[in-house]
């Protein structure tokens, strides 16, 4: 199975870049999955945190809404501000 | 010491000391034009993802928005003016002014009534002094601008701009400010901010990378109204981010020739007190020489 290019971009910078087997963020319509494969889809987040599944473990971070595109496996997690301490580098 | 040459010797070391003043602001603004350059670079991606997002809305879904229709009737436009805090930059704000000044002119020729919205203690003052109305003022981060300032400078044009003519709301918004094009040019510069155009970003996307069929989520309505608003705040961004780097290298530029010119001063100066030095000891010696003939003479 593939995995997913993640990249999380806040607004003067790019927070963090990497892989991932699966992102679940939570939108307007509440928790989305995403899986390699998936249907390009452009997404409104909501307040909360976003979850990165990769072979290392769960690395979660928080946004301040935003918003989420999924292309060809590439995953663009946008927002104002986003919290990504947790992750390590 | 002569009358002359202490008073050259004074302006010689008042010269000095502001020559180390502008050197040091000509260093100062060298290291930060570097920062600001940087800084211009690091906010790209969140302007491209989001360009990216609001194009593929637009090009699939044919949703009108308030922020995209153009208003019929456009009386009131509103001019965004961003100049900088400090002065010593050369022309830097000045010619930010004339630009705006000459935007006015020609939305006041249309026929319409022109906003004022301003960044920067420079334009503020010069309103100000004329007595002149303005709509809104933030100053205080032009070297340094933040994306907060951004935000809530985006968020009242927004408002505004969806208020009622009425109600004091505005039909155009323009942005005046100068564009970063390289260290040694930096030009004024006008875009129509409002009713949005959506441009792709410096770069043009490849031949082959379309945009996908996107699925959206709730609607494209939604996420439309959740984009746009963004999308400004991210231009606006931007073209403050410019407008900083435009400073610092107009000062660095403006402080580099107050620089050699105090060095050029110097030189002056100090060739006019060496004259005066010889000038007065050739008198001396002529006095000394006089006296001493005369008292020969008289014996």
């Amino acid at each position: 199975m593939s995995s997913l290019a993640v990249e999380l971009v806040a607004a003067d910078r790019k927070v963090w870049e990497g892989e991932a087997d699966m992102v679940v963020a939570r939108t307007v319509d509440g928790e989305l999955g995403i899986l390699p494969g998936h249907t390009p889809l452009l997404g409104v987040l909501v307040e909360g945190q976003i979850r990165i599944k990769a072979g290392d473990g769960t690395h979660t971070a928080t946004v301040d809404g935003g918003f989420l595109s999924v292309d060809r496996d590439k995953v663009i997690i946008v927002a104002e501000a986003v919290d990504a301490s947790q992750i390590p580098a | 010491m002569g009358a002359q040459m202490r008073v050259y010797r004074q302006r010689i070391r008042s010269v000095q000391a502001t020559k180390k003043i502008t050197r040091a602001m000509e260093l100062i603004a060298a290291s930060r034009v570097v920062k600001a350059q940087q800084r211009v670079k690091e906010s790209s991606p969140y302007a491209r993802a989001l360009t990216r997002a609001v194009s593929a809305v637009a090009t699939y879904s044919n949703v009108e928005h308030p922020l995209t229709t153009e208003h019929d009737d456009v009386r009131r436009a509103a001019v965004l003016v961003i100049t900088s805090d400090r002065g010593l930059a050369g022309a830097y704000s000045s010619s930010v002014i004339k630009e705006s000044e000459r935007l006015v002119g020609e939305l006041r020729a249309a026929g319409k009534e022109v906003v004022p919205y301003l960044v920067g203690r420079k334009a503020v003052g010069f309103y100000r002094f004329r007595k002149r109305e303005f709509a809104a003022e933030w100053s205080g981060f032009t070297d340094q601008p933040n994306f907060e300032a951004a935000r809530e400078i985006g968020s009242r044009l927004v408002e505004d701009f969806t208020r009622d003519q009425s109600e004091g709301g505005v039909d155009e918004v323009h942005i005046v400010f100068t564009r970063f094009v390289n260290m040694v040019t930096q030009e004024p510069d006008v875009v129509r901010m409002l009713p949005l155009e959506v441009v792709e970003g410096e770069e043009a996307p490849a031949e082959d990378d379309v945009l996908p069929l996107y699925e959206f989520e709730p609607s494209a309505e939604q996420v439309l109204d959740a984009l746009l608003p963004k999308y400004v705040t991210a231009r606006i961004y931007n073209c403050l981010l410019q407008a900083a780097a435009s400073e610092l290298a107009s000062r660095q530029r403006a402080m580099k020739s107050a620089t050699d010119n105090a060095e050029e001063l110097i030189k002056k100066y100090t060739r006019l007190a060496n004259q005066a030095r010889q000038a007065e000891i050739t008198q001396e010696i002529s006095e000394i020489v006089g006296g001493a003939s005369a008292l020969a003479d008289a014996s």
